[in-house]
C-alpha cells in the first residue's frame, strides 16, 4: 500500500521527529510512504482566525499537492479535522474522503492495534479536542498504546477537557489559555506518569512550554514516537532511561 | 441591548482580572464541575437523546423559517383568549411599552419572574428611571439585585457567589429592600433559602403587577410556558392582577406537541433534573382566576437581523439551558462577567455580537473568546454548532476591522503567500534552524506566549530536509 504523508507545517518546522517516527512506523508495517514536497499548511490557522480567503488559497494548494493519492495520512488530529470537517465548506470535497489521522489509519484501514512497539515507561494520554470531538477517534489511540509492550497507561483525570492551546487563542487570550494548560499539566502530573502523550503536537507545544517553564517531571511526546519505538530501536531520551 | 455593560474592556483584559480572583475561580470550578457531572448522568438516562436533539433542532429551524406565520397565529390566539399583544422593535421600545402599562395600573412596584429578555433590554433600570421598583424573586436574581451585582450565568446568575458571600449580602442588604434577614443567619442552604422565602413572601402578597418572560409560546393556542425550579414564578404568574410578559420572537413553537421535546431536554440539560419542579402555562385571561389583565410584548431587538444571517441564525434555536456554559473551559476560568453581556459563555459569544453588532471592543473580542474545543456543540440540546458560528463571526470582525488589525492582516497575508510556495517555506525553515543558536529564548513580540510558557526549541533540521537527505 502506498500513502502520502501529510506531515503538517508544525511537525515539519518544529517536530521533525514526529514525522520521522510516522515514516518509520508506517514502513515497518509494510506501507510505502511518499512525501509530496509541495505540501505546506492545511490553512487551519487562517480559517480559524477569520481569514477565509487566505485559507481558501491553502485549501486549493493542499488539495493539489495530494491529488494523486488514495490515502493521505497525517499525524495530527487537528489538521485531519480541518480537512475532514472544513474543506467541504471551503469547496474541496475529494481530499476529505482520502485523509486519515494516523491512529485512524492504523486501526480502521490497516486493522492493526498491536504495531509491535516497545516502550517501557508510564504514559498518560491527552485526547486533543479535534481528534476527540470532530474526528471521533474514540479509544483508538488508547487501544494502540495498550498494545505497546512494556507501556503502562495511566488514566488522565478530566481527559476530555481542552488543554487551552486553540491556535491563535493561545496568544489572543493568553491568560485563559495558560490557566487551562496549567490545570491540564496538573492533572497529568497527578498520574505520576513519565510521559504525557497526545496525537497532536500543537497541544503538546503549549503543554510542553508550560511543563518546561514549571520544570515538571513529565515529557510531552507524540503518539507516533511511542508507536515507532521497538526493542531493536528503542526510544532513548536521556531523562527516560534511568 | 442593555447598555449596562457598554464600555467594558475587551474579553482578554476582563478575563485576566477574573483569573486573579481565586475565590471566583474556586466558586466557578466547583459549581460548573458539579453540574457538568449531573447533566451527563441525566442525559445518559435518555435512550433517545440523539433523536430528541435532532427533533429540537428541526422544530426550531422550521419555526424560524416560518416565523412570520407563527407570530401572526400566536398574536391572534393570544388576542382571542383575552390578552393584548404589543410588538417591540428594540429595547427602548419594549421598555417604554412596559413602563406605560405599569403606570396605567397606578402601581409603583412590580414583582419579576426570572427572565433573560428583560435583563437583555435593561428593564429594571428603565423602570427605575420612571419611578417603578422591580423586585427580582428568583433566588439567584435576588442575590444579584441585593448585591448590586450583575448576573454571570444564564440559569444561575449568582454562580460566582458562594454561601458565605450570600449570607453577607442578605444580612447587610435585605432590610433596605423589605423584610430584613433573620438575626443570626447562618450560611446553611436551608437557612439562606428560608431568609429569601420570608423576604419575598410579603412582596408576592402585596404585588399587583408581575413581569415575566417565557421559555416557550405555543402559536396554536396562544399559550405561554414558564419552566422553573423555585415556585416564585408560579406566585408571580397567579397572584397579581396584571401580568406583562416580555418574550423574544424566537421563543414561539407551532404546537403543544413540540413542547414534548423541549420539556424533556431543557430540565435535563439545565438543572440535570428529569423534570423541573414547576411548569406554569397560561392562555390569555380567565374570569376570577389569575391575572385579569395580560399583556404580551413580543421583542425583536436584533433577532430578525440574526435571522437574516444563514450561518448565524442557528443561535436563535437556543432554549437558554446553559449546558454550554457549564462545560466551557473558558467560561469556567474567565467567569460570566468577562463576556460583558447578560448572555455569557459560548452562546453569549455568538449571540451578543449578533444582537449588538461588533463595533465595541468587548463585542468584537467575543468571537475570539474560545479555543474552539467543541464541548459546547457536543452538549447543545438543539445542536447549535457554536464553533462554526464563532469562526463565521471572526470573519466578520476581520473584514470590518481597520487599523487595529492591520499588522495581523499583513502578517497573515505574507505567511499565507509563503505557504503557497513550498520552496520559500523550505528556505525560511532552513534559515531558522541554521541560526537557532542565536535566537533569544524570549524574543520580543511573542510575550503573549512566553509570559507563561517556554517557546518550543527549534530542531537542527526540518522534516522536509530530513526527507530530502534520507529518502531521495
Amino acid at each position: 500500500m502506498r500513502v502520502a504523508l501529510f506531515v503538517t507545517c508544525v511537525n515539519d518546522a518544529l517536530f521533525p521527529a514526529t514525522g520521522i517516527a510516522t515514516v518509520t512506523l508506517l514502513e515497518r508495517l509494510g506501507v510505502t510512504v511518499d512525501f509530496p514536497a509541495a505540501q505546506t499548511c492545511c490553512g487551519q490557522p487562517q480559517f480559524n482566525s477569520g481569514y477565509r480567503r487566505a485559507a481558501e488559497g491553502l485549501v486549493r494548494h493542499t488539495a493539489r499537492a495530494f491529488a494523486a493519492y488514495e490515502y493521505v495520512v497525517t499525524p495530527s488530529g487537528s489538521c485531519a479535522a480541518m480537512v475532514r470537517e472544513q474543506y467541504p465548506r471551503l469547496g474541496e470535497t475529494s481530499l476529505p474522503k482520502r485523509t486519515y489521522e494516523l491512529t485512524e489509519f492504523l486501526v480502521d484501514v490497516l486493522h492493526i492495534t498491536d504495531v509491535g512497539a516497545y516502550f517501557p515507561h508510564t504514559v498518560t494520554y491527552h485526547p486533543s479536542c479535534h481528534g476527540l470531538r470532530t474526528l471521533g477517534l474514540g479509544d483508538r489511540p488508547r487501544r494502540l498504546l495498550h498494545a505497546v509492550k512494556g507501556l503502562e497507561l495511566r488514566e488522565l483525570p478530566g481527559a476530555d477537557e481542552c488543554c487551552g492551546f486553540g491556535g491563535t487563542f493561545a496568544v489572543k487570550n493568553a491568560d485563559v489559555s495558560v490557566a487551562m494548560g496549567q490545570d491540564k499539566v496538573r492533572s497529568a502530573v497527578s498520574t505520576r506518569a513519565d510521559v504525557l502523550c497526545a496525537a497532536d503536537n500543537s497541544c503538546l507545544t503549549h503543554l510542553g512550554g508550560l511543563i518546561r517553564r514549571q520544570q515538571e517531571p513529565l515529557r510531552p511526546l507524540h503518539i507516533a514516537e511511542i508507536l515507532s519505538a521497538t526493542e531493536q530501536h528503542p526510544y532513548l531520551p536521556a531523562e527516560l532511561t534511568r | 441591548m442593555s447598555d449596562t455593560f457598554l464600555g467594558m474592556p475587551a474579553f482578554p483584559q476582563a478575563a485576566r482580572v477574573a483569573l486573579h480572583n481565586t475565590t471566583l475561580r474556586a466558586n466557578l470550578r466547583h459549581a460548573t464541575h458539579t453540574i457538568r457531572a449531573k447533566r451527563a448522568q441525566a442525559v445518559a438516562e435518555l435512550s433517545d437523546w440523539e433523536q430528541l436533539r435532532d427533533a429540537g433542532r428541526q422544530i426550531k429551524d422550521h419555526t424560524l423559517r416560518h416565523l412570520d406565520r407563527y407570530l401572526i397565529q400566536l398574536e391572534q390566539a393570544v388576542t382571542e383568549s383575552g390578552g393584548t399583544v404589543h410588538w417591540a422593535v428594540d429595547a427602548d421600545d419594549a421598555n417604554r411599552i412596559v413602563a406605560d402599562l405599569v403606570k396605567a395600573t397606578g402601581e409603583s412596584e412590580v414583582v419579576k419572574v426570572k427572565s433573560m429578555a428583560t435583563q437583555e433590554i435593561g428593564l429594571n433600570e428603565a423602570l427605575a428611571a420612571e419611578g417603578i421598583t422591580a423586585y427580582e424573586t428568583d433566588l439567584a436574581e435576588l442575590i444579584v439585585q441585593l448585591g448590586d451585582d450583575r448576573p454571570s450565568h444564564i440559569l444561575v446568575p449568582a454562580i460566582h457567589r458562594n454561601r458565605a458571600e450570600i449570607r453577607a449580602i442578605f444580612t447587610s442588604e435585605m432590610a433596605a429592600w423589605g423584610r430584613a434577614a433573620p438575626d443570626g443567619l447562618t450560611d446553611s442552604p436551608g437557612d439562606l433559602a428560608e431568609a429569601a422565602r420570608l423576604h419575598l413572601r410579603e412582596k408576592f402578597l402585596r404585588a399587583r403587577v408581575a413581569i415575566s418572560g417565557a421559555n416557550f409560546m405555543v402559536a396554536e393556542t396562544g399559550t405561554l410556558v414558564v419552566v422553573e425550579s423555585e415556585g416564585n414564578g408560579r406566585m408571580c404568574l397567579t397572584l397579581p392582577r396584571t401580568l406583562i410578559s416580555v418574550v423574544g420572537v424566537e421563543k414561539v413553537v407551532p404546537t403543544w406537541r413540540d413542547l414534548e421535546v423541549f420539556l424533556q431536554t431543557l430540565p435535563r440539560l439545565s438543572t440535570a433534573e428529569r423534570m423541573n419542579p414547576y411548569t406554569s402555562m397560561w392562555t390569555g385571561t380567565v374570569d376570577g382566576d389569575g391575572p385579569q389583565d395580560f399583556h404580551l410584548v413580543l421583542l425583536d431587538n436584533g433577532r430578525t437581523d440574526v435571522l437574516a444571517d444563514a450561518v448565524g441564525r442557528q443561535a436563535l434555536r437556543c432554549i437558554r439551558c446553559s449546558a454550554c456554559l457549564n462545560v466551557c473551559p473558558v467560561y469556567e476560568r474567565a467567569g460570566g462577567h468577562a463576556y460583558g453581556s447578560v448572555y455569557p459563555g459560548p452562546i453569549g459569544a455568538i449571540l451578543t455580537p449578533q444582537l449588538r453588532g461588533t463595533t465595541s471592543a468587548i463585542d468584537a473580542s467575543l468571537p475570539f473568546a474560545s479555543s474552539l474545543c467543541g464541548a459546547c456543540y457536543e452538549v447543545c440540546p438543539v445542536a447549535i454548532d457554536i464553533p462554526e458560528v464563532l469562526v463565521h463571526l471572526r470573519e466578520r470582525v476581520v473584514d470590518q476591522s481597520g487599523a487595529g488589525h492591520r499588522t495581523e492582516s499583513i502578517a497573515m497575508a505574507a505567511v499565507s503567500w509563503a505557504l503557497r510556495h513550498p520552496s520559500v517555506l523550505a528556505t525560511a525553515e532552513r534559515l531558522a534552524t541554521t541560526t537557532r543558536a542565536l535566537h533569544p529564548r524570549r524574543p520580543p513580540g511573542v510575550r503573549a506566549w512566553t509570559a507563561g510558557r517556554e517557546l518550543p526549541e527549534l530542531p537542527a533540521q526540518s522534516f522536509r530536509d530530513w526527507w530530502k537527505e534520507n529518502h531521495r
